[in-house]
Protein backbone atom coordinates (compact mmCIF):
# COMPACT_ATOMS: atom_id res chain seq x y z
CA UNK A 1 0.00 0.00 0.00
CA UNK A 2 0.90 3.60 -0.63
CA UNK A 3 2.74 5.28 2.33
CA UNK A 4 1.01 8.56 2.30
CA UNK A 5 3.82 11.26 2.13
CA UNK A 6 2.92 14.49 3.11
CA UNK A 7 3.76 16.97 0.44
CA UNK A 8 5.85 19.27 -0.04
CA UNK A 9 5.03 22.02 -1.65
CA UNK A 10 2.89 24.59 -0.91
CA UNK A 11 -0.27 23.45 0.83
CA UNK A 12 -2.59 26.13 2.31
CA UNK A 13 -4.53 25.55 -1.46
CA UNK A 14 -7.28 27.27 -1.60
CA UNK A 15 -8.95 25.77 -4.58
CA UNK A 16 -11.81 26.86 -5.05
CA UNK A 17 -10.82 30.50 -5.47
CA UNK A 18 -7.80 29.85 -7.93
CA UNK A 19 -10.05 27.44 -9.80
CA UNK A 20 -12.52 30.49 -10.20
CA UNK A 21 -9.95 33.12 -10.89
CA UNK A 22 -7.73 31.05 -13.35
CA UNK A 23 -10.80 29.49 -14.91
CA UNK A 24 -12.32 32.97 -16.04
CA UNK A 25 -8.75 33.97 -17.73
CA UNK A 26 -9.24 30.40 -19.85
CA UNK A 27 -10.85 30.81 -23.56
CA UNK A 28 -13.21 27.68 -23.74
CA UNK A 29 -11.82 25.13 -25.75
CA UNK A 30 -8.79 25.94 -25.49
CA UNK A 31 -5.63 23.57 -24.67
CA UNK A 32 -4.08 23.52 -21.34
CA UNK A 33 -1.53 21.91 -19.20
CA UNK A 34 -1.69 22.87 -15.12
CA UNK A 35 1.72 22.25 -13.77
CA UNK A 36 1.39 21.76 -10.19
CA UNK A 37 -1.81 20.63 -10.73
CA UNK A 38 -2.42 18.75 -7.71
CA UNK A 39 -5.15 16.12 -7.54
CA UNK A 40 -6.34 17.89 -10.97
CA UNK A 41 -9.46 19.62 -9.75
CA UNK A 42 -8.75 22.72 -11.80
CA UNK A 43 -8.38 20.78 -14.86
CA UNK A 44 -11.34 18.71 -14.50
CA UNK A 45 -13.10 21.93 -14.15
CA UNK A 46 -11.67 23.95 -17.07
CA UNK A 47 -12.87 20.01 -18.95
CA UNK A 48 -16.44 20.37 -17.69
CA UNK A 49 -17.29 23.85 -17.43
CA UNK A 50 -15.05 24.78 -20.80
CA UNK A 51 -14.62 21.81 -22.77
CA UNK A 52 -10.69 22.27 -22.67
CA UNK A 53 -8.40 20.05 -23.30
CA UNK A 54 -6.83 20.24 -20.26
CA UNK A 55 -3.45 17.77 -18.77
CA UNK A 56 -1.70 18.01 -15.70
CA UNK A 57 1.93 17.54 -14.14
CA UNK A 58 1.88 17.04 -10.39
CA UNK A 59 5.26 15.87 -8.41
CA UNK A 60 3.58 14.05 -5.83
CA UNK A 61 2.73 10.91 -6.36
CA UNK A 62 -0.21 10.57 -4.00
CA UNK A 63 -2.19 13.39 -5.83
CA UNK A 64 -1.39 12.04 -9.46
CA UNK A 65 -2.40 8.77 -8.61
CA UNK A 66 -5.74 10.50 -7.08
CA UNK A 67 -6.01 12.37 -9.72
CA UNK A 68 -5.37 9.61 -12.79
CA UNK A 69 -8.05 7.50 -10.98
CA UNK A 70 -10.95 10.42 -11.00
CA UNK A 71 -10.32 9.82 -14.91
CA UNK A 72 -7.93 13.23 -15.27
CA UNK A 73 -5.25 13.23 -17.71
CA UNK A 74 -1.99 13.79 -15.33
CA UNK A 75 1.58 12.85 -15.14
CA UNK A 76 3.58 12.62 -12.30
CA UNK A 77 6.57 15.00 -13.30
CA UNK A 78 8.70 17.84 -12.00
CA UNK A 79 7.91 21.40 -13.30
CA UNK A 80 12.17 22.24 -13.41
CA UNK A 81 12.63 18.98 -15.74
CA UNK A 82 9.78 18.20 -17.88
CA UNK A 83 8.53 21.27 -19.39
CA UNK A 84 11.83 20.93 -21.61
CA UNK A 85 10.01 17.93 -23.29
CA UNK A 86 7.08 19.65 -24.65
CA UNK A 87 7.49 20.41 -28.23
CA UNK A 88 6.97 24.64 -29.07
CA UNK A 89 3.42 26.09 -28.98
CA UNK A 90 1.65 22.87 -27.75
CA UNK A 91 -0.76 24.29 -25.47
CA UNK A 92 -3.24 27.74 -25.31
CA UNK A 93 -2.62 28.49 -22.02
CA UNK A 94 0.29 26.75 -19.91
CA UNK A 95 -1.10 27.10 -15.94
CA UNK A 96 1.34 27.41 -12.82
CA UNK A 97 -0.37 27.78 -9.80
CA UNK A 98 1.32 28.52 -6.73
CA UNK A 99 4.24 26.95 -7.49
CA UNK A 100 6.08 29.28 -8.95
CA UNK A 101 7.96 30.46 -5.54
CA UNK A 102 8.49 26.84 -5.16
CA UNK A 103 10.19 25.72 -8.26
CA UNK A 104 14.39 25.26 -8.30
CA UNK A 105 14.36 28.10 -11.58
CA UNK A 106 11.31 29.89 -11.79
CA UNK A 107 12.93 32.54 -15.04
CA UNK A 108 14.06 28.71 -16.38
CA UNK A 109 10.17 27.74 -15.79
CA UNK A 110 8.82 30.82 -16.81
CA UNK A 111 10.90 30.49 -20.17
CA UNK A 112 9.78 27.14 -20.65
CA UNK A 113 5.64 27.92 -20.06
CA UNK A 114 5.91 30.35 -22.84
CA UNK A 115 7.57 28.30 -25.10
CA UNK A 116 5.25 25.81 -25.07
CA UNK A 117 2.29 27.96 -24.82
CA UNK A 118 1.05 30.79 -26.08
CA UNK A 119 -0.17 32.15 -22.68
CA UNK A 120 1.29 31.48 -19.33
CA UNK A 121 -1.28 32.25 -16.67
CA UNK A 122 0.91 32.51 -13.07
CA UNK A 123 -0.35 33.13 -9.85
CA UNK A 124 1.87 33.02 -6.56
CA UNK A 125 1.10 34.34 -2.78
CA UNK A 126 2.58 37.81 -2.68
CA UNK A 127 5.86 37.94 -0.53
CA UNK A 128 5.18 42.11 -0.26
CA UNK A 129 1.95 41.90 2.08
CA UNK A 130 2.06 43.98 4.76
CA UNK A 131 1.87 41.79 7.65
CA UNK A 132 4.82 39.44 5.88
CA UNK A 133 6.73 42.99 5.43
CA UNK A 134 5.40 43.82 9.26
CA UNK A 135 6.58 40.84 10.96
CA UNK A 136 9.84 41.00 9.53
CA UNK A 137 10.20 44.47 10.66
CA UNK A 138 8.94 44.12 13.83
CA UNK A 139 10.60 40.62 15.13
CA UNK A 140 12.95 40.57 12.83
CA UNK A 141 12.48 37.29 11.88
CA UNK A 142 11.11 34.93 8.88
CA UNK A 143 7.46 36.02 8.81
CA UNK A 144 4.67 33.01 10.01
CA UNK A 145 1.74 33.77 8.02
CA UNK A 146 -1.75 31.98 7.15
CA UNK A 147 -0.04 32.07 3.84
CA UNK A 148 3.93 31.54 4.62
CA UNK A 149 2.86 28.61 7.38
CA UNK A 150 5.79 26.96 7.47
CA UNK A 151 9.38 27.63 9.21
CA UNK A 152 12.30 29.09 7.05
CA UNK A 153 14.00 25.66 6.97
CA UNK A 154 11.09 23.79 6.00
CA UNK A 155 9.39 25.59 3.79
CA UNK A 156 9.25 24.26 0.06
CA UNK A 157 9.02 28.15 -0.98
CA UNK A 158 12.56 28.47 -1.96
CA UNK A 159 12.18 31.16 -4.29
CA UNK A 160 9.71 34.21 -2.80
CA UNK A 161 9.10 37.02 -4.80
CA UNK A 162 6.51 40.42 -4.20
CA UNK A 163 4.56 41.62 -7.09
CA UNK A 164 6.53 44.12 -8.04
CA UNK A 165 9.38 41.70 -8.22
CA UNK A 166 7.31 39.88 -10.79
CA UNK A 167 6.23 42.79 -12.76
CA UNK A 168 10.25 43.44 -12.83
CA UNK A 169 11.04 39.97 -13.62
CA UNK A 170 8.35 40.15 -16.66
CA UNK A 171 9.93 43.37 -17.95
CA UNK A 172 13.43 41.89 -17.87
CA UNK A 173 12.24 38.90 -19.44
CA UNK A 174 10.48 40.55 -22.14
CA UNK A 175 6.95 39.24 -21.05
CA UNK A 176 3.81 41.46 -21.94
CA UNK A 177 1.54 41.10 -18.69
CA UNK A 178 -1.90 40.93 -20.26
CA UNK A 179 -3.89 40.78 -17.46
CA UNK A 180 -3.09 41.04 -13.40
CA UNK A 181 -4.82 40.86 -10.49
CA UNK A 182 -4.20 40.74 -6.76
CA UNK A 183 -6.53 39.35 -4.26
CA UNK A 184 -6.88 39.49 -0.24
CA UNK A 185 -6.88 36.75 1.79
CA UNK A 186 -10.56 36.28 1.63
CA UNK A 187 -10.42 35.78 -1.50
CA UNK A 188 -11.78 38.82 -2.67
CA UNK A 189 -10.63 41.34 -5.20
CA UNK A 190 -10.44 44.24 -3.78
CA UNK A 191 -10.44 48.36 -5.15
CA UNK A 192 -6.69 48.92 -4.18
CA UNK A 193 -6.32 46.08 -7.22
CA UNK A 194 -5.93 48.56 -9.88
CA UNK A 195 -2.53 50.19 -8.36
CA UNK A 196 0.38 48.06 -8.51
CA UNK A 197 2.18 49.76 -4.94
CA UNK A 198 -1.35 48.85 -2.69
CA UNK A 199 -1.92 45.81 -4.62
CA UNK A 200 1.33 44.67 -3.74
CA UNK A 201 0.90 46.02 0.01
CA UNK A 202 -3.00 44.51 0.52
CA UNK A 203 -3.08 41.20 -1.65
CA UNK A 204 -2.04 37.92 -0.32
CA UNK A 205 -2.27 36.55 -3.70
CA UNK A 206 -1.24 37.72 -6.94
CA UNK A 207 -2.11 36.30 -10.81
CA UNK A 208 -1.14 37.20 -14.09
CA UNK A 209 -1.69 36.35 -17.52
CA UNK A 210 1.66 37.01 -20.33
CA UNK A 211 2.40 36.34 -23.18
CA UNK A 212 5.66 37.01 -25.24
CA UNK A 213 6.09 40.33 -26.52
CA UNK A 214 6.11 40.26 -29.96
CA UNK A 215 9.31 40.65 -30.93
CA UNK B 1 12.67 -34.35 -14.01
CA UNK B 2 10.10 -36.62 -16.30
CA UNK B 3 8.04 -34.64 -18.39
CA UNK B 4 5.62 -35.10 -20.69
CA UNK B 5 4.35 -33.59 -23.53
CA UNK B 6 2.01 -30.48 -23.42
CA UNK B 7 -1.45 -32.49 -24.10
CA UNK B 8 -3.32 -31.19 -26.90
CA UNK B 9 -6.29 -29.14 -26.11
CA UNK B 10 -8.98 -27.48 -28.44
CA UNK B 11 -8.67 -23.53 -28.14
CA UNK B 12 -10.97 -21.20 -29.26
CA UNK B 13 -9.54 -19.93 -32.72
CA UNK B 14 -9.39 -18.14 -36.14
CA UNK B 15 -7.75 -19.19 -39.18
CA UNK B 16 -6.53 -16.68 -41.40
CA UNK B 17 -5.40 -18.94 -44.72
CA UNK B 18 -3.92 -15.78 -46.23
CA UNK B 19 -1.06 -16.06 -43.78
CA UNK B 20 0.98 -13.54 -42.65
CA UNK B 21 4.37 -11.84 -43.66
CA UNK B 22 6.59 -11.17 -41.15
CA UNK B 23 9.06 -8.90 -40.74
CA UNK B 24 11.81 -10.94 -41.47
CA UNK B 25 10.62 -11.73 -44.93
CA UNK B 26 9.25 -15.34 -44.34
CA UNK B 27 5.68 -15.59 -45.13
CA UNK B 28 3.17 -18.11 -42.83
CA UNK B 29 1.02 -19.79 -45.37
CA UNK B 30 -1.57 -20.00 -42.85
CA UNK B 31 -2.18 -18.18 -39.35
CA UNK B 32 -4.07 -19.19 -36.69
CA UNK B 33 -5.35 -16.96 -33.68
CA UNK B 34 -6.36 -18.49 -30.41
CA UNK B 35 -8.49 -15.87 -28.26
CA UNK B 36 -10.90 -15.67 -25.33
CA UNK B 37 -13.79 -12.89 -24.94
CA UNK B 38 -15.51 -11.79 -22.00
CA UNK B 39 -18.71 -9.62 -22.31
CA UNK B 40 -20.68 -8.48 -25.10
CA UNK B 41 -19.64 -6.37 -28.34
CA UNK B 42 -21.90 -3.29 -28.42
CA UNK B 43 -23.80 -2.27 -31.28
CA UNK B 44 -21.82 0.40 -32.77
CA UNK B 45 -19.00 -1.63 -31.68
CA UNK B 46 -16.94 1.20 -29.73
CA UNK B 47 -16.43 -0.90 -26.26
CA UNK B 48 -13.94 -3.46 -27.21
CA UNK B 49 -10.72 -4.04 -24.71
CA UNK B 50 -8.11 -5.79 -25.97
CA UNK B 51 -5.77 -7.40 -23.35
CA UNK B 52 -2.36 -8.44 -24.41
CA UNK B 53 -0.41 -10.99 -22.21
CA UNK B 54 2.94 -11.33 -20.95
CA UNK B 55 5.75 -13.03 -21.75
CA UNK B 56 4.32 -16.73 -20.08
CA UNK B 57 0.66 -15.69 -20.18
CA UNK B 58 -2.04 -16.72 -22.02
CA UNK B 59 -5.77 -15.72 -23.59
CA UNK B 60 -7.44 -17.12 -20.47
CA UNK B 61 -7.63 -13.88 -18.35
CA UNK B 62 -10.55 -14.34 -16.41
CA UNK B 63 -11.65 -17.82 -16.26
CA UNK B 64 -10.42 -21.04 -15.51
CA UNK B 65 -7.40 -21.91 -17.10
CA UNK B 66 -7.91 -25.72 -19.54
CA UNK B 67 -4.67 -26.75 -18.71
CA UNK B 68 -3.70 -25.75 -15.00
CA UNK B 69 -6.74 -25.08 -13.43
CA UNK B 70 -6.01 -22.56 -12.05
CA UNK B 71 -8.20 -19.08 -12.51
CA UNK B 72 -7.73 -16.86 -14.81
CA UNK B 73 -3.95 -14.96 -14.83
CA UNK B 74 -5.74 -11.08 -14.28
CA UNK B 75 -8.92 -12.05 -12.55
CA UNK B 76 -8.29 -9.45 -10.38
CA UNK B 77 -8.49 -6.98 -12.89
CA UNK B 78 -11.18 -8.16 -15.68
CA UNK B 79 -14.69 -9.16 -14.90
CA UNK B 80 -17.88 -7.82 -13.76
CA UNK B 81 -17.42 -4.81 -11.91
CA UNK B 82 -14.24 -4.75 -11.93
CA UNK B 83 -11.22 -2.38 -13.11
CA UNK B 84 -12.23 -3.67 -16.51
CA UNK B 85 -15.29 -4.21 -16.26
CA UNK B 86 -17.06 -7.17 -18.43
CA UNK B 87 -20.28 -5.50 -17.68
CA UNK B 88 -19.14 -2.26 -19.69
CA UNK B 89 -16.71 -3.21 -21.96
CA UNK B 90 -16.41 -6.64 -24.64
CA UNK B 91 -12.50 -7.83 -23.31
CA UNK B 92 -10.41 -9.70 -26.13
CA UNK B 93 -7.33 -11.54 -25.13
CA UNK B 94 -5.22 -13.69 -27.96
CA UNK B 95 -2.48 -16.02 -27.60
CA UNK B 96 0.42 -14.16 -28.96
CA UNK B 97 1.88 -15.32 -32.34
CA UNK B 98 4.87 -17.96 -31.56
CA UNK B 99 2.76 -18.80 -28.48
CA UNK B 100 1.80 -22.45 -27.34
CA UNK B 101 -1.63 -22.26 -26.53
CA UNK B 102 -3.39 -22.41 -29.88
CA UNK B 103 -2.13 -19.31 -31.84
CA UNK B 104 0.62 -20.30 -34.84
CA UNK B 105 4.08 -21.21 -32.77
CA UNK B 106 6.79 -23.62 -32.89
CA UNK B 107 4.20 -26.19 -32.15
CA UNK B 108 2.30 -25.80 -35.13
CA UNK B 109 2.29 -28.11 -38.25
CA UNK B 110 4.71 -26.36 -40.95
CA UNK B 111 3.32 -24.83 -43.22
CA UNK B 112 6.28 -24.53 -46.29
CA UNK B 113 6.05 -28.44 -46.83
CA UNK B 114 3.28 -29.80 -49.32
CA UNK B 115 2.78 -32.83 -47.60
CA UNK B 116 0.58 -34.25 -45.51
CA UNK B 117 0.83 -34.38 -41.99
CA UNK B 118 3.86 -32.07 -41.53
CA UNK B 119 6.49 -31.98 -39.21
CA UNK B 120 6.45 -29.13 -36.32
CA UNK B 121 8.02 -25.71 -36.78
CA UNK B 122 10.39 -26.56 -34.05
CA UNK B 123 13.44 -24.45 -33.26
CA UNK B 124 12.96 -23.76 -36.95
CA UNK B 125 9.65 -21.33 -36.80
CA UNK B 126 10.63 -17.99 -38.28
CA UNK B 127 11.86 -15.52 -35.57
CA UNK B 128 8.74 -12.99 -35.04
CA UNK B 129 9.00 -9.60 -33.36
CA UNK B 130 6.31 -7.65 -31.21
CA UNK B 131 4.95 -5.95 -34.25
CA UNK B 132 4.27 -9.50 -35.85
CA UNK B 133 2.29 -10.23 -32.82
CA UNK B 134 0.05 -7.18 -32.83
CA UNK B 135 -0.29 -7.77 -37.00
CA UNK B 136 -1.58 -10.90 -36.15
CA UNK B 137 -4.04 -9.67 -33.27
CA UNK B 138 -4.97 -6.79 -35.56
CA UNK B 139 -5.97 -9.61 -38.06
CA UNK B 140 -8.18 -11.01 -35.34
CA UNK B 141 -9.80 -7.71 -34.67
CA UNK B 142 -10.66 -7.17 -37.64
CA UNK B 143 -12.75 -10.47 -37.85
CA UNK B 144 -14.58 -9.70 -35.13
CA UNK B 145 -15.47 -6.48 -37.28
CA UNK B 146 -14.28 -4.02 -34.95
CA UNK B 147 -12.12 -0.87 -36.24
CA UNK B 148 -11.16 1.04 -33.35
CA UNK B 149 -10.61 -0.35 -30.07
CA UNK B 150 -11.62 1.42 -27.04
CA UNK B 151 -8.58 0.32 -25.37
CA UNK B 152 -5.10 -1.70 -25.68
CA UNK B 153 -3.90 -2.73 -22.33
CA UNK B 154 -0.95 -4.82 -21.62
CA UNK B 155 1.73 -5.31 -18.53
CA UNK B 156 4.89 -6.40 -19.41
CA UNK B 157 5.64 -8.26 -22.85
CA UNK B 158 2.17 -6.93 -23.38
CA UNK B 159 2.74 -3.41 -22.76
CA UNK B 160 5.28 -3.58 -25.51
CA UNK B 161 2.31 -4.66 -27.60
CA UNK B 162 0.15 -2.25 -26.32
CA UNK B 163 3.07 0.67 -27.74
CA UNK B 164 3.10 -1.04 -30.77
CA UNK B 165 -0.51 -0.94 -31.57
CA UNK B 166 -0.38 2.84 -30.40
CA UNK B 167 2.57 2.92 -32.74
CA UNK B 168 1.13 1.07 -35.72
CA UNK B 169 -2.14 1.75 -35.51
CA UNK B 170 -3.07 4.79 -34.09
CA UNK B 171 -6.34 5.70 -35.54
CA UNK B 172 -7.57 2.30 -34.34
CA UNK B 173 -6.78 2.53 -30.84
CA UNK B 174 -8.55 5.62 -28.48
CA UNK B 175 -6.62 4.80 -25.32
CA UNK B 176 -3.47 2.68 -24.28
CA UNK B 177 -2.07 1.48 -21.21
CA UNK B 178 1.14 0.40 -21.56
CA UNK B 179 2.16 -0.95 -17.96
CA UNK B 180 5.37 -2.17 -16.31
CA UNK B 181 7.18 -1.74 -19.71
CA UNK B 182 9.61 -0.37 -21.57
CA UNK B 183 9.80 0.70 -25.52
CA UNK B 184 13.12 -1.54 -25.93
CA UNK B 185 14.98 -4.43 -23.84
CA UNK B 186 17.90 -3.12 -22.07
CA UNK B 187 21.09 -5.41 -21.94
CA UNK B 188 19.78 -6.38 -18.58
CA UNK B 189 16.90 -7.32 -19.81
CA UNK B 190 18.55 -9.88 -22.60
CA UNK B 191 20.98 -10.93 -20.30
CA UNK B 192 18.50 -12.53 -18.26
CA UNK B 193 16.79 -14.17 -21.42
CA UNK B 194 20.40 -15.08 -22.32
CA UNK B 195 20.23 -16.99 -19.31
CA UNK B 196 16.79 -19.15 -19.55
CA UNK B 197 17.94 -19.73 -23.19
CA UNK B 198 21.14 -20.95 -22.26
CA UNK B 199 19.55 -23.47 -19.73
CA UNK B 200 17.05 -25.10 -22.14
CA UNK B 201 20.24 -25.49 -24.43
CA UNK B 202 22.04 -27.14 -22.13
CA UNK B 203 19.67 -29.62 -20.89
CA UNK B 204 20.34 -33.13 -22.67
CA UNK B 205 16.70 -33.66 -23.33
CA UNK B 206 16.76 -30.31 -25.63
CA UNK B 207 18.13 -32.79 -28.31
CA UNK B 208 19.47 -30.34 -30.46
CA UNK B 209 15.60 -28.79 -30.61
CA UNK B 210 14.32 -32.22 -31.57
CA UNK B 211 13.02 -32.92 -28.24
CA UNK B 212 9.21 -33.19 -29.69
CA UNK B 213 9.90 -35.37 -32.00
CA UNK B 214 11.32 -37.70 -29.68
CA UNK B 215 8.47 -37.27 -27.10
CA UNK B 216 11.27 -35.42 -24.56
CA UNK B 217 10.46 -32.50 -23.04
CA UNK B 218 13.83 -30.46 -22.05
CA UNK B 219 11.86 -29.53 -18.38
CA UNK B 220 15.05 -28.87 -16.49
CA UNK B 221 16.00 -26.32 -18.89
CA UNK B 222 12.93 -24.42 -19.13
CA UNK B 223 12.35 -25.26 -15.45
CA UNK B 224 15.71 -22.98 -14.56
CA UNK B 225 14.98 -20.73 -17.25
CA UNK B 226 11.46 -20.13 -15.35
CA UNK B 227 13.65 -20.13 -11.72
CA UNK B 228 15.66 -17.27 -12.74
CA UNK B 229 13.16 -15.10 -14.70
CA UNK B 230 10.84 -15.59 -11.72
CA UNK B 231 13.57 -13.87 -9.66
CA UNK B 232 13.58 -10.97 -11.82
CA UNK B 233 9.25 -10.58 -11.32
CA UNK B 234 9.89 -10.25 -7.59
CA UNK B 235 11.99 -7.68 -5.59
CA UNK B 236 14.08 -8.35 -2.77
CA UNK B 237 11.97 -6.90 -0.19
CA UNK B 238 9.08 -9.16 -1.40
CA UNK B 239 11.54 -12.31 -1.48
CA UNK B 240 12.74 -11.17 2.36
CA UNK B 241 9.15 -10.70 2.98
CA UNK B 242 7.55 -14.25 1.87
CA UNK B 243 10.44 -16.06 2.59
CA UNK B 244 13.46 -14.67 4.26
CA UNK B 245 16.10 -16.92 5.89
CA UNK B 246 13.17 -19.43 6.16
CA UNK B 247 14.28 -23.15 6.27
CA UNK B 248 12.03 -25.58 5.44
CA UNK B 249 11.58 -28.48 8.31
CA UNK B 250 15.09 -29.47 10.19
CA UNK B 251 16.65 -30.18 7.17
CA UNK B 252 20.70 -31.23 7.46
CA UNK B 253 23.02 -28.22 6.68
CA UNK B 254 25.00 -28.80 3.48
CA UNK B 255 22.92 -30.70 1.65
CA UNK B 256 21.77 -29.39 -1.77
CA UNK B 257 17.72 -30.14 -1.20
CA UNK B 258 15.83 -27.87 -1.17
CA UNK B 259 16.55 -27.07 2.61
CA UNK B 260 15.79 -22.86 1.99
CA UNK B 261 11.77 -22.32 1.48
CA UNK B 262 12.89 -19.65 -1.21
CA UNK B 263 14.51 -22.63 -2.63
CA UNK B 264 11.30 -24.87 -2.34
CA UNK B 265 9.14 -21.91 -4.08
CA UNK B 266 11.69 -21.24 -7.16
CA UNK B 267 11.40 -25.26 -7.79
CA UNK B 268 7.87 -25.18 -7.67
CA UNK B 269 7.91 -22.35 -10.06
CA UNK B 270 9.78 -23.98 -12.40
CA UNK B 271 8.38 -27.46 -11.89
CA UNK B 272 4.61 -26.40 -12.68
CA UNK B 273 5.64 -24.10 -15.69
CA UNK B 274 7.25 -26.84 -17.42
CA UNK B 275 3.24 -28.25 -17.43
CA UNK B 276 2.59 -25.58 -19.52
CA UNK B 277 5.04 -24.13 -21.59
CA UNK B 278 6.56 -25.15 -24.61
CA UNK B 279 10.54 -24.41 -24.45
CA UNK B 280 10.77 -23.58 -27.98
CA UNK B 281 8.08 -20.91 -27.39
CA UNK B 282 9.95 -19.49 -24.93
CA UNK B 283 12.88 -19.04 -26.92
CA UNK B 284 10.57 -17.89 -30.11
CA UNK B 285 9.01 -14.99 -27.50
CA UNK B 286 12.10 -14.30 -25.70
CA UNK B 287 13.67 -13.59 -28.23
CA UNK B 288 10.61 -11.22 -30.34
CA UNK B 289 10.89 -9.14 -26.50
CA UNK B 290 15.18 -8.87 -26.81
CA UNK B 291 14.75 -7.58 -30.56
CA UNK B 292 11.86 -5.16 -29.38
CA UNK B 293 13.18 -1.05 -29.76
CA UNK B 294 10.02 1.17 -30.58
CA UNK B 295 13.11 3.75 -31.08
CA UNK B 296 15.24 2.20 -33.77
CA UNK B 297 12.41 1.17 -35.44
CA UNK B 298 11.47 5.35 -35.97
CA UNK B 299 14.94 6.42 -36.94
CA UNK B 300 16.11 5.99 -33.40
CA UNK B 301 13.57 9.06 -31.72
CA UNK B 302 10.67 7.17 -29.80
CA UNK B 303 8.40 10.65 -30.08
CA UNK B 304 8.49 9.57 -33.95
CA UNK B 305 6.65 6.49 -32.86
CA UNK B 306 3.64 8.81 -31.47
CA UNK B 307 3.99 11.51 -33.75
CA UNK B 308 0.44 13.55 -34.22
CA UNK B 309 -0.87 10.43 -32.09
CA UNK B 310 -4.80 10.76 -30.49
CA UNK B 311 -4.62 8.04 -28.46
CA UNK B 312 -4.77 8.90 -24.97
CA UNK B 313 -1.80 6.63 -22.89
CA UNK B 314 -2.00 5.87 -18.99
CA UNK B 315 1.05 4.81 -18.15
CA UNK B 316 1.72 2.87 -15.21
CA UNK B 317 4.51 1.63 -13.34
CA UNK B 318 5.72 -0.41 -10.01
CA UNK B 319 8.51 1.17 -7.79
CA UNK B 320 10.36 -1.94 -6.66
CA UNK B 321 10.19 -3.43 -10.63
CA UNK B 322 13.58 -3.31 -11.16
CA UNK B 323 13.07 -5.54 -14.46
CA UNK B 324 11.12 -2.30 -16.04
CA UNK B 325 12.13 0.19 -14.02
CA UNK B 326 10.17 3.40 -13.47
CA UNK B 327 12.65 5.07 -15.58
CA UNK B 328 11.82 2.92 -18.68
CA UNK B 329 8.20 4.29 -18.28
CA UNK B 330 9.08 7.69 -17.58
CA UNK B 331 11.02 7.94 -20.98
CA UNK B 332 7.96 7.06 -22.95
CA UNK B 333 6.58 9.44 -20.87
CA UNK B 334 8.46 12.21 -22.06
CA UNK B 335 8.98 10.77 -25.55
CA UNK B 336 4.65 11.06 -25.70
CA UNK B 337 5.27 14.77 -24.36
CA UNK B 338 7.40 15.19 -27.18
CA UNK B 339 4.88 14.45 -29.42
CA UNK B 340 2.27 16.69 -27.89
CA UNK B 341 0.43 13.48 -26.68
CA UNK B 342 -2.25 12.70 -23.87
CA UNK B 343 -0.82 11.06 -21.17
CA UNK B 344 -1.12 9.95 -17.94
CA UNK B 345 1.91 8.45 -15.60
CA UNK B 346 1.61 7.04 -12.57
CA UNK B 347 4.31 5.02 -10.49
CA UNK B 348 2.79 2.86 -7.90
CA UNK B 349 4.39 2.05 -4.52
CA UNK B 350 4.75 -1.37 -3.96
CA UNK B 351 7.14 -3.73 -2.50
CA UNK B 352 6.20 -6.39 -4.94
CA UNK B 353 8.65 -5.97 -7.75
CA UNK B 354 7.67 -6.55 -11.17
CA UNK B 355 4.41 -9.12 -10.76
CA UNK B 356 2.52 -6.48 -9.15
CA UNK B 357 0.63 -5.60 -12.61
CA UNK B 358 -0.78 -8.95 -11.67
CA UNK B 359 -1.52 -9.38 -7.87
CA UNK B 360 -3.58 -7.34 -5.67
CA UNK B 361 -2.52 -3.71 -5.62
CA UNK B 362 -4.74 -1.11 -4.95
CA UNK B 363 -4.03 2.02 -6.17
CA UNK B 364 -3.34 0.51 -9.33
CA UNK B 365 -6.68 -0.97 -9.65
CA UNK B 366 -8.03 1.98 -9.07
CA UNK B 367 -5.73 3.99 -11.32
CA UNK B 368 -6.09 1.48 -14.05
CA UNK B 369 -10.50 1.52 -13.38
CA UNK B 370 -10.23 5.59 -12.58
CA UNK B 371 -8.22 6.11 -16.59
CA UNK B 372 -10.75 4.43 -18.39
CA UNK B 373 -14.29 5.80 -17.26
CA UNK B 374 -12.42 9.14 -17.82
CA UNK B 375 -12.03 7.55 -21.65
CA UNK B 376 -15.08 6.57 -22.08
CA UNK B 377 -16.40 9.94 -21.14
CA UNK B 378 -14.31 11.34 -23.49
CA UNK B 379 -14.92 8.43 -26.06
CA UNK B 380 -18.76 9.27 -25.27
CA UNK B 381 -19.47 5.20 -24.04
CA UNK B 382 -22.81 4.83 -22.81
CA UNK B 383 -22.41 4.08 -19.06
Amino acid sequence: MNVAVDPVRYVAKNMRLDLRLIAEMIAPGSRVLDIGCGDGTLIDHLFRTRGCDARGIEIDMAEVTRAVAHGLPVMQGDADTDLAQYPDAAFDYVVLSRTLQAVERPREVLRQMLRIGERAVVSFPNFGHWRVRWQLLRQGRMPMTSVWNRPWHETPNIHPCTIRDFFALCEQEGYRVERWLAVDDAGQRAPWRRFVGLANLFGEQALFQLRKAPS
Amino acid sequence: MDQAELPEIAHAHVAFDDGLTLECGLALRRLTVAYRTYGRLNADRSNAVLVCHALTGDQYVAEQHPLTGKPGWWEMVVGPGLPIDTDRFFVVCANVLGGCMGSTGPRSPRDDMDQPNPPRWGTDFPPVTIRDMVRAQKRLIEHLGITRLFAVIGGSMGGMQVLEWAASYPDAVFAAVPIATAANHSAQNIAFNEVGRQAIFADPDWLGGTYWAHGRVPARGLAVARMIAHITYLSEQALTRKFGRRLRGAQAAGSFDDTFEVESYLRHQGSSFVRRFDAASYLTITRATDWFDLAADHGGDLSAAFRGTRTRFCLISFSSDWLYPTAESRTIARALNRAAANVSFVEIATDKGHDAFLLDEPDFHRTLAGFLAGCAEHAGLPA
